[in-house]
């Protein structure tokens, strides 16, 4: 990986940073944990850990908030990739805190916000202090405000009028109890730099990515598959279509696009034209108001 | 995504290319007093390098409340943003052209935001401080091009905007260029480029303009394409603060133990004799793990495993550097301190000290004096610092740390200061040579 003029290509200059965030919240916090949703993003966070610690495991568990709305193929290489790297996982159920009466059931049929209560109790009952997160400042404009060690209070409320000064690579994770801190490794990478490591990297992802013929109906323009959790409506028309998804969420929300990429470099292909962000694609839920994703984040949302 | 995309393996191999090059990625911090026209500067820079998306700019369209499509609007994103029409926070933007990688920080210019630009410019290699043409150099002008050479930002670039406003004139444009290099001379800058632009028509910015044809330099985008920065890093001085120890405690890796970290400074090489501290024991690197196997060489930034050949006791703080060439081991820490807290820093305060990987308790032995960022005039007499000031510090530590002068390497040189009683971040600290 050396050459003569000691310098890094773009993907491992993104590397090393990751790699040294990871190690710092290894060394300093008293118990860390990785979120974990079996996405893109999380994946390569995930690999990235791996590298971190290799050739030891993982120190900490790995965790993952289930809507109950996942794809179930999602869900299969969720608990493929747990195995085969020996972490621990914790599973925060959404399903199960409705039926404890904890949360309640959004008329709109949507987990997203019913998400974060069930999140935060979670590290509350595990007492976790550090939360390991694959969002990316590229995703949105509130994300791109995120501190790369974000302090949330014990609501794990984000307050962006505050946020700790964050000077050079020199974090602070020091938290009272009850209080976290939500990590995020990638902050830097763009949706090019995650599909160009998993690339070089050969990093096995869900097929889901991958464009192939599918049943789909097309609600206001967006291209939702067919599945358990999306039925077509009266009047609506199913199609065949090749699609991909370039964001995996609950299924009953995440839209595929349009697509003929079957390989990941060809996925690359087509992300490197593309004129629509991958949330602006995919995603209905940040749609709901142009200040969506900081509403959620100040509510303890990733 | 419209329609399906052609995928023909010519593009499949180009874009392989994009993901792989071996391209820099230039951190750029942008300053400037409010209503400079950051957010518009940058809103051109993504618009005109096509980083900007159709739903974005759907999105900023719909804001837009004037005549024409807002660029501002697409980094003040907080709701508190758009209401006051300030950025109150760093805002970070990535944009890519065939050259570069960019990583941009937009940072706020109010003064009580100062805290957030130093955040931003402390990881960056290059700052642009944006001049309103018509205002001329003003107090936050003078307070960003001075933060930015007390971090050390590598590169300054001065973009005097709104020259359409002063009917594109060259002598307002060599006024504020000559004023700013007089003052940059005080200062400690290497590198200073001046440049006229009109962000909000996009005059200078990507391409050159025919406003001015009387300017003969390089457009802003040009220039931040081709600004050198391989030669910005210390590749002399081995430093590497262990960060991690690694023990598989594993049947396969009995016997493995490494120390984790980032190369702050120097090339470290299997073979190489070095030293630890604070023990001061020496013996040679039998390996270097890299994130995908053995390397023969570890350099900034990398991280790294580092395997020696001797069963030393080193641990988290400790410091591998080559013998004959070590940083000070030292207890007592004179730096410039910018104080980012509303409780004022006082003489004989506690506080503790996070450097590289090794946080210690100090207290505050002096306050040598308070800076004037406007006159570069030091006032002995002050008592404190308060928020956003800065001024020399002597810090006494409860254990060494080992250091170097910020001027000589920016990693080993940097602190920061954390309230033990509310865990926030107060200060950051840039350590100059005692005396």
């Amino acid at each position: 990986m050396t050459t003569a003029d000691h310098r890094l290509t773009q993907l491992q200059t993104l590397e090393a940073e990751s790699i040294h965030v990871l190690r710092e919240v290894a060394a300093e916090s008293e118990r860390p944990v990785l979120l974990f949703s079996g996405g893109k993003d999380s994946i390569v966070m995930l690999e990235l850990a791996r590298k971190a610690f290799a050739p030891a495991r993982i120190p900490f568990p790995v965790m993952h908030v289930d809507t109950g709305l996942n794809f179930p193929e999602v869900l299969e290489f969720r608990d493929k990739r747990v195995a085969e790297l020996g972490v621990d996982l914790v599973v925060a159920s959404v399903p199960d805190a409705i039926a404890a009466g904890t949360v309640r059931e959004e008329p709109n049929g949507s987990r997203n916000r019913i998400q974060t209560p069930v999140l935060l109790d979670a590290v509350e009952q595990h007492g976790f202090t550090a939360l390991f997160g694959g969002a990316r400042r590229d995703e949105d404009k509130a994300r791109a405000k995120e501190r790369v060690f974000s302090f949330r209070d014990e609501f794990g409320q984000w307050d962006p009028k505050n946020q700790r000064p964050e000077l050079w690579d020199l974090y602070n994770g020091r938290t009272h109890l009850g209080e976290s801190i939500r990590v995020f490794p990638l902050s830097n990478w763009t949706e090019l730099d995650i599909w160009g490591y998993i690339a070089q990297e050969e990093i096995a992802i869900p097929q889901l990515y991958l464009a192939r013929e599918r049943d789909v109906v097309d609600r206001q323009g967006m291209l939702y598959a067919v599945n358990e959790f999306i039925t077509p409506r009266d009047g609506e028309q199913v199609l065949r279509e090749s699609v991909r998804y370039r964001t995996v969420g609950d299924a009953n929300l995440t839209a595929a696009v349009r697509s003929t990429a079957t390989n990941v470099e060809e996925v690359i292909a087509e992300i490197a034209v593309t004129r629509l962000t991958e949330r602006g694609a995919t995603r209905g839920d940040d749609k709901v108001s142009d200040a969506a994703m900081e509403d959620r984040k100040k509510e303890g949302y990733f | 995504m419209a329609a399906p995309i052609d995928v023909h393996s010519a593009a499949a191999e180009a874009a392989a290319e994009i993901a792989h090059a071996r391209k820099d990625i230039l951190r750029i911090a942008t300053a400037g007093s409010v209503d400079d026209g950051k957010s518009t500067l940058i809103g051109r820079l993504l618009f005109d390098s096509k980083a900007v998306f159709e739903d974005q700019y759907a999105a900023i369209e719909r804001a837009s409340k004037g005549d024409y499509v807002d660029l501002a609007l697409l980094t003040d994103g907080l709701r508190a943003e758009r209401e006051q029409g300030i950025t109150i926070d760093v805002a970070y933007r990535y944009f890519t052209t065939p050259r570069r990688t960019f990583i941009l920080a937009d940072t706020p210019g109010h003064v009580q935001y100062t805290r957030n630009m130093v955040t931003g410019a402390s990881t960056a290699d290059l700052a642009i401080v944006l001049v309103d043409a018509r205002k001329g150099m003003v107090e936050q002008s003078r307070r960003h091009a001075f933060l930015a050479s007390l971090l050390r930002v590598p590169h300054l670039v001065v973009a005097v905007n709104k020259m359409d406003l002063v009917d594109w004139s060259e002598e307002v444009y060599e006024g504020i260029r000559d004023e700013f290099s007089a003052f940059a001379a005080k200062l400690d800058v290497p590198d200073l480029t001046v440049v006229p632009i009109a962000a909000l028509q996009g005059d200078n910015v990507v391409t050159r303009s025919a406003n001015m044809p009387w300017y003969q330099g390089a457009s802003l985008l040009h220039h931040l394409e081709h600004v050198h920065v391989a030669s910005d890093r210390n590749l002399v001085d081995t430093r590497f603060p262990v960060q991690y120890v690694i023990r598989p405690q594993s049947d396969a890796f009995h016997d493995y133990r490494g120390y984790a970290g980032r190369v702050a400074a120097g090339v470290l090489r299997p073979g190489d004799e070095v030293q630890v501290l604070p023990s001061g024991l020496t013996t040679t690197v039998a390996a270097i793990d890299g994130p995908d196997g053995p390397v023969d060489a570890a350099f900034p930034p990398m991280s790294v495993t580092v395997r020696l050949a001797d069963d030393l006791d080193v641990s988290r703080g400790d410091l591998i550097c080559r013998p004959h060439n070590a940083p000070h081991v030292t207890q007592d820490l004179d730096a410039l301190v910018c104080w980012m807290a509303d409780t004022p820093l006082v003489p004989r305060m506690r506080l503790a000290v996070k450097h590289t990987t090794r946080t210690v308790r100090a207290m505050v032995k002096e306050l040598q004096y308070r800076l004037d960022v406007n006159t570069l005039h030091r006032e002995p007499d002050a008592p404190s610092l308060g928020l956003n000031d800065i001024g020399r510090v002597r810090l006494r530590t409860t254990q060494p740390l080992f250091v170097d002068d910020y001027h000589r390497n920016r990693v080993t040189g940097r602190f920061i200061l954390i309230d033990e009683a509310t865990n926030a971040t107060v200060g950051a600290g840039m350590l100059t040579p005692a005396g």
